[in-house]
């Protein structure tokens, strides 16, 4: 199976990927990227709900050209993303069955994952307590939302509940509103980014120990982590930070400012004074420019509306991309504020060859973000679709546990693994 | 006082690194490698330091390069090696410190290290068990590469600022970091992984990390609805668009003083019948307007409308409990001020007491995770040129005639 792998530095590290959704799997999702051998485990009822109709299918966006396909659950392009480079098995963990064959796949692994909540290990009898005693090598990753231990351990929570929580939204929003919430579930790949360290972090220490460790991660800690000059600023000078909008404390102007087409939008950031003189210039010097008012950096702070309209004059009628390029010319920061078809043909990003394309057996062909960490000597691939449900078991259950077909069939049989989702009762 | 130094402790204890960084990206991937004992050498420009100490928060509002917020958190753990790298004798020390380093992390403008002669060709000639890692706006290749960029910048060109905000208005960057931050987590995690092949291959190799390309990663709905649909992800306001009520509300304010604002994150449709139960509202399932999570988000300003005297009569406090007894999931609307309070972080001991000679003790973030057999350290960031004199005497025996050369002429 690995023979077809090129060479990655994780190469040899065998992963049990227990987790669900977003954070857990974007960490995975790196891990398997870098060479390791990622076995994604899930219940069947946690796969989805069983049926997905095509208007179910439109409104979600998710399917190739909105058809969900006989099997929908392998044609999920969020699944297939998340999925890719990874194998896949399905495992009921609350038979003992289920948890044998887990322990014996722990045996042979250095790694698990799981974002469960944190009475659900325990309760299966598969926390690391019990796993270290299976194998001592082992790392543990734990990742539910507010840590396994704590007044708020058993809070439900999703990337868009911590983003509050966290103090993340609060340094997001209109001057004078509420925080606002990340359009994109931010803490989620945020909080996957710090798991995913971790664990190098402990494959690193096991190299010299001989010993794996618990990793017990909260992603409600992340949002804090990234928010932290912040609260510290905020004890060293007494001020919560307000919400500006796009405004920027020591920048004028500093916004996105409309442009020509619909919802088209051009971020402009002028910083030091000789950026504003060279602004000027690439405006051509209009009159409003040469105002008194606007001639420091203060007095643009202070005179922030007024600059903004100006600066909206003059964007509205114009391309934005042309905008992007005259200003960094002048070399004054400026991005086109890109949406995700613009995004994916952004021209930089392609010149660096950033998308990876896969050809899934059911989903078809499927363009994805790549991978941002870029090594010279031994660099993420994109080697292998995401598996379908199920798809690994000859090879996780036969190969790497020595199981016949016959076994197999019979797990099939007693439904502890299977090939279509399972019904949730509740 | 929380800081315990421990030397030679750590998982990374046997590491050095040398930190170039300024500003956040490159000088939050260095403290994460000193919280694990690295020894970690932040090397910043003679009498002027990293730009972080210019921009605080500063305490009463005053400047001073040693109490700015920004360079204080990000710098935690470091000494501190004051080094002019654009004079020949500062590079050449430079190489000399490279020779026994493990790691090299910079995050200046693409061209600026080869222009000092340390572009990472010349830095593996001397070290070739090296890892250096360069974090820059837009990589160190393609046509963007020389572009200028801060947060709005990158999260306009990454994808992630389009889908902030509301439908009717302009898109929203965040205030801070985010982009940076991330960068520096993926510079970390490829240093890392670097390390862990040099262990197996013996040689070290270059990290190339695009903040750009960090953000345009940390995308799921809107990447994968346009490769499967051709469907642009918008703008949905302060809501999640697809499912409802995910979104912030207002509620009765707290008698703590706490704004009346709370958060919910009901998505699925077991969660969407107990929120509707615990309302008294089970009717309003009956609507085919707010049949399900995905109906009531096309139907949200009317639902908003009806749930929206329920919330005013409870505080957010009463809220997030009797909701999660329910396992709803809801939380609280926090400022940053607000967190170092909450109970949670509290009891994991999040927040990390750490004193600083110049700008007294704070409360600072810790990491959001725990290792059982490595716990992080933490210790105060350095001040400009701390360890100038230790580092260049223990490391590369110099003595104090030499010093004084070097500092009389600037390059220390």
């Amino acid at each position: 199976m690995s023979s077809s792998k090129p060479k990655g530095p994780l190469d040899g590290v065998r992963v049990l990927d227990l987790s669900r959704v977003w954070a857990g799997p974007h960490c995975t999702r790196i891990l398997a990227d870098l060479g390791a051998e990622v076995i994604h485990i899930s219940g069947r009822r946690l796969v989805g709900r069983r049926e997905v109709t095509r208007e179910t299918a439109k409104v979600l966006g998710t399917y190739p050209d909105n058809e969900p396909g006989e099997r929908h659950w392998n044609r999920n392009v969020l699944n297939n993303d998340m999925g890719r480079n990874k194998l896949d098995i399905t495992l009921e963990l609350d038979t003992e069955r289920g948890v044998e064959l887990l322990k014996r796949l722990v045996k042979i692994s250095d790694i698990v994952i799981e974002n469960y909540s944190p009475r659900v290990m325990p309760k299966l009898g598969i926390d690391y307590p019990v796993l270290s005693a299976i194998n001592p090598k082992i790392i543990f990753c734990s990742m539910p939302g507010y840590g396994p231990e704590g007044p708020f351990q058993h809070f439900v929570s999703y990337g868009t509940t911590i983003d509050p929580h966290s103090g993340l939204a609060s340094r997001m929003g209109y001057p004078g509103e509420e925080p606002h919430m990340s359009g994109n579930a931010y803490p989620d790949p945020a909080s996957g980014m710090f798991a995913t360290g971790a664990i190098m972090t402990a494959l690193f220490a096991r190299n010299r120990t001989g010993k794996g460790q618990f990793i017990s991660l909260a992603q409600a800690e992340s949002g804090a982590a990234l928010t932290g000059e912040a609260s510290l600023g905020y004890q060293l000078s007494g001020v919560v930070p307000p919400r500006i909008g796009n405004g920027h404390v020591r920048k004028s102007p500093h916004g996105a400012y409309p442009s020509k087409g619909e919802d088209k939008w051009i971020a402009i950031s002028v910083g030091s004074d000789a950026q504003w003189s060279n602004f000027r210039d690439v405006i051509d010097n209009p009159d409003w420019a040469a105002d008194e008012r606007f001639s420091t950096l203060e007095g643009r702070l202070e005179h922030q509306a007024e600059v903004d309209r100006h600066v909206a004059e003059w964007t509205r009628d114009k391309d934005a991309y042309a905008v992007m390029r005259s200003l960094q010319t002048a070399g004054i920061a400026a991005g086109v504020v890109v949406n995700a078809d613009e995004l994916m043909n952004d021209e930089h990003l392609n010149e660096r060859d950033f998308f990876w394309k896969f050809d899934h057996p059911e989903a078809g062909f499927q363009t994805h973000a790549g991978q941002p960490i870029r090594l010279s000597e031994t660099p993420a691939r994109h080697y292998r679709p995401a598996p379908t449900l199920g798809q690994h078991h000859p090879y996780v259950l036969g190969e790497l546990l020595g199981l016949s077909a016959e076994e197999i069939d019979d797990l099939e049989e007693a439904e502890i693994i299977g090939y279509v989702p399972l019904v949730r009762e509740r | 006082m929380a800081t315990v130094s421990k030397p030679g402790n750590g998982a990374l204890a046997e590491l050095t690194v040398l930190d170039l960084s300024h500003y956040v990206a490159g000088a939050y991937c260095g403290k994460l490698m000193a919280a694990f004992g690295a020894e970690v050498i932040k090397i910043e420009a003679p009498g002027v330091g990293d730009g972080a100490r210019r921009v605080g928060p500063f305490p009463d509002g005053t400047t001073d390069p040693e109490t700015s917020a920004l360079y204080l958190y990000l710098n935690t753990g470091k000494k501190g090696l004051t080094l002019d790298l654009a004079s020949d004798d500062g590079a050449a020390i430079l190489q000399k410190l490279v020779a026994q380093a493990d790691v090299l992390i910079e995050n200046f403008a693409p061209s600026v290290m080869k222009s000092m002669g340390l572009d990472y060709a010349t830095l593996n000639s001397i070290n070739p068990r090296l890892v250096m890692a360069s974090i820059s706006n837009f990589g160190q290749s393609g046509p963007y590469r020389d572009y200028r960029a801060d947060t709005m910048v990158e999260m306009a060109l990454s994808g992630q600022m389009y889908v902030n905000g509301d439908p009717d208005r302009e898109p929203l960057s965040s205030t801070g970091y985010q982009p940076s931050y991330q960068a520096a987590l993926y510079a970390y995690s490829g240093i890392m992984a670097a390390l862990l092949a040099r262990d197996r291959d013996g040689t070290g190799q270059y990290v190339d990390i695009s903040i750009q390309e960090a953000m345009a990663s940390e995308h799921q709905f809107t990447l994968n609805g346009f490769t499967a649909s051709g469907k642009i992800r918008m703008r949905s306001g302060n809501r999640y668009g697809s499912v409802h009520p995910t979104t912030i509300l207002t509620c009765k304010a707290g008698e703590d003083g706490k704004p009346g604002l709370v958060s919910l994150g009901i998505s699925d449709p077991t969660q969407y019948v107990l929120f509707l139960q615990l309302l008294d509202m089970s009717k309003l399932i009956d609507d085919p307007r707010f049949a399900n999570p995905q109906m009531c988000a096309v139907n949200y300003r009317e639902f908003d409308a009806l749930i929206s005297p329920w919330f005013m009569e409870h505080t957010a406090e009463e809220i997030v409990h009797a909701l999660q007894d329910n396992r709803i999931p809801a939380a609280f609307v926090n400022e940053v001020s607000d967190v170092l309070d909450d109970p949670q972080y509290e009891f994991r001991g999040f927040w990390k007491e750490i004193y600083h000679p110049v700008a007294g003790t704070g409360r600072y973030a810790g990491l959001p995770y725990h290792l059982s057999e490595a716990p992080p350290v933490y210790e105060r960031a350095n001040l400009l040129g701390e360890h100038t004199d230790e580092i260049l005497a223990g490391k590369l025996g110099y003595d104090g005639e030499r010093l004084a050369k070097l500092r009389e002429g600037g390059v220390i």
